[in-house]
């Protein structure tokens, strides 16, 4: 219980929803965002976008894997967890989320495993003892990977993604509704919700992804793709400039409206929030990561590669922060103000170790990054550069990365 | 069709056994129809489970058994009653409500708020400690033109978001009229708080699940008054059931102008306040 200013209803001085639930939309946009990217490659065929499209999947698979970890810890009674799939109420949003999430975990394992087939059959073929069990276990048993099944298999991956399109909206735009809905709360409460979530994470999807591929690639000693880079950058631009300005919107009706709500939200924005919201959110987040890939997007042929990466890169981390930015401010933010509408709450801020504390936060940041790191050891995540053809009995795709 | 295998063939697997494509497909469709009669066969024992669970907790209004033995749920409708004009701040119902219902220390199941309002129309609000221990004067520096007491607890809502948008039901309106929740299969997400409007829920510290007024479910199911209403010294709170024929609260409710809070988000209270004003919220 902090410090509080102003008349809060007796049961609002506690903060419910802390650094967890910030971290719930920011790792499932995260995985909305990658997959979204990755589908422009494997619907829309934008071939300048094929080294990373299957780092976006994995990507994509790495922090879906963790997400739910955030609810368990938030959760007072995680045990029970199962209830929501078992004995949902149906007129619950919440309660679909075991149901999105169990779908879209199929739908992306599904993709992953037929964008990675031609590859665990070879490598089966290479390897000898425990590690070609392992791989034939990882084959399902399918050992085709003739002309016309790797046709089949395009096809299919082409459906998959198109389909995933939709679930990752879905996904991600659900929990822009878990939040959108609360008619309680003025700051949630607007169905530009579910779209500004979904924008904010295509963008950290992207940005997370560049990062990705660029750190990927400085690893392996590889060059990276420069039309895939300036593309990645485009597409993120278009995205933030998307994102920030539906997010702007929605601040200016509401404070020209100026009804009720303006009375607690004028005030959170340029005082509690100030740092996160203006300082972060708008200005270190947004502002400067759109000069920067604009100067990547309008002035492209006057950049080096070299500046272009840097460009890309800082871009992306920003952006990365801003999106974080962006959740803290929409689920902290709306709990700061009481429902009294008559009186705020310090700003919370989450202790270092404690079940929904910093360091937690940060290990689930990191796990999927491990995952990703780890999945390449298996199966190569970086797609084999054009030239790079494999030489028969040479090291696997694996092994140069 | 046309097989062709890179690399060194995987013995057995090498399609001489059967045609790739068939396996391929055959792989697809088997594949289809397991996870299709496995999902079949998760939502039917979902259902199963649903209906058993619904059955031994009296939640479908077909088969209602009220969660009393002995009281027929269905032949009461509670309404809530507070007369803003009569509370004299005394905190008394708050300190009932706190024992009866061993309400943890810093939560409130039903707390007072004291309002003053002055001249320019500014509203300064407090509730210390809930109200519990009464309030101590204060000076505002204003020219208080209207003050007053002002009792709050759960509405216990018709159209309810809390249990509209509880993920395993485990919020959930009684035939008579009164939001409970089942701390047996409350997960504690706290979502119900969030949407709760006047802030009448609060996740228990001890229990880790959601918690608030019941009315007092277990008195008035046994024909006893609230704790509140029976603690309350000068007939404030007042409690009836609009079921009961000749009920002296559901025929004030009925005839005369009371007023609900926040009335726009249409939850449909089913807590009244006699002398409700627009300062209120």
């Amino acid at each position: 219980m902090g410090e509080h200013t102003g008349y809060l209803f007796p049961n609002d001085l506690h903060i419910l929803w802390g650094l967890m639930i910030v971290m719930y939309p920011y790792v499932t946009g995260l995985v909305a965002g990658a997959f979204i990217l990755s589908s422009l490659y494997h619907v829309f065929h934008r071939e300048e976008l094929r080294p990373i499209g299957r780092l976006s999947l994995v990507a994509s698979l790495g922090f879906l894997v963790f997400a739910p970890a955030t609810l368990l810890l938030h959760l007072g009674h995680p045990e029970r967890s199962f209830g929501i799939m078992v004995t949902p109420n149906l007129s619950s949003a919440m309660a679909m989320f075991g149901f999105i999430y169990a779908a879209y975990m199929a739908l992306l394992l599904f993709e992953i495993w037929l964008v990675h087939r031609e590859d665990i059959i070879m490598l089966a073929s290479r390897s000898q003892g425990i590690i070609r069990t392992f791989y034939k276990l990882l084959a399902l048993g399918v050992y085709d990977i003739s002309q016309e099944a790797k046709r089949v298999d395009h096809g299919v991956v082409v459906i998959l993604a198109g389909l995933g399109i939709p679930a990752a909206a879905l996904l991600h735009g659900y929990v822009g509704f878990i939040f959108g809905a609360v008619k309680a709360n003025a700051w949630w409460s607007t169905p530009l919700m579910p779209i500004i979530f979904l924008c904010s994470a295509i963008v950290s999807g992207i940005a997370m992804v560049i990062l990705l591929y660029q750190i990927g690639m400085k690893f392996s000693g590889r060059k990276i793709h420069a039309p895939c880079m300036q593309s990645l950058a485009r597409w993120l631009w278009m995205f933030v400039i998307i994102s920030v300005t539906l997010e702007l919107l929605e601040i200016m009706t509401l404070a020209y409206e100026a009804a009720e709500e303006w009375e607690v939200i004028g005030p959170l924005l340029g005082n509690q929030l100030a740092f996160s919201f203006i300082g972060i959110q708008l200005i270190a987040g947004a502002l400067i990561p759109i000069i920067l890939l604009g100067i990547v997007v309008l002035m492209s042929p006057y950049l080096t590669d070299q500046i272009r990466n840097t460009l890309c890169f800082v871009a992306s981390l920003l952006l990365l922060m801003q999106v974080f930015a962006m959740r803290w401010n929409v689920v902290i933010g709306g709990q700061i103000f009481s429902k009294s509408l008559r009186g705020f709450r310090e700003s919370h801020m989450p202790d270092l170790f404690e079940k929904e504390g910093i360091a937690v936060a940060i290990l689930i940041f990191v796990l999927p990054l491990v995952f990703i790191v780890l999945f390449n050891r298996i199966l190569p995540v970086f797609e084999p550069p054009d030239e790079e053809v494999p030489i028969e009995g040479g090291p696997s795709p694996a092994d140069s990365e | 069709m046309r097989t062709t295998q890179a690399n060194k063939p995987i013995p057995g697997c090498d399609g001489r056994d059967r045609p790739p494509l068939r396996s391929r497909r055959e792989f697809i469709g088997q594949g289809t129809r397991t996870l299709g009669a496995g999902v079949a066969a998760l939502v039917l024992c979902d259902l199963a489970e649903l209906t058993e669970y619904a059955k031994a907790s009296g939640l479908t209004t077909s088969s209602a058994e009220p969660l009393v033995s002995g009281y027929d749920w269905t032949k009461h409708a509670y309404v809530y009653l507070i007369d803003l004009r009569k509370c004299i701040g005394c905190g008394y119902c708050v300190q009932a409500c706190s024992r009866e219902n061993d309400v943890p220390e810093a939560y409130f199941r039903t707390w007072v708020e004291r309002y003053e309002v002055s001249r320019t129309g500014e509203v300064r609000v407090d509730s210390p400690d809930g109200g519990m221990n009464g309030f101590e004067p204060v000076v505002t520096g204003q020219e208080v033109t209207k003050a007053f007491f002002f009792p709050k607890l759960c509405c216990h809502c018709t159209n309810t978001p809390c249990v509209q948008l509880c993920p395993v039901g485990a919020s959930y309106r009684t035939l008579d009229g009164v939001i409970l929740v089942d701390e047996q299969r409350c997960i504690g997400c706290g979502y119900c708080v969030q949407a709760c409007p006047y802030g009448s829920r609060f996740i228990h510290p001890v229990t880790h699940t959601a918690s608030k007024c019941t009315l007092c479910y277990h008195r008035i199911t046994k024909g006893l008054k609230n704790a509140c209403v029976q603690a309350c010294p000068v007939g404030a709170r007042r409690f009836g059931d609009t079921k009961r024929v000749g009920d002296e609260v559901a025929r004030i409710i009925a005839t005369q102008r009371v007023g609900v809070l926040q009335p726009e988000l249409l939850t449909e209270p089913n807590c009244f306040y006699l002398g409700l004003t627009r300062e209120a919220r």
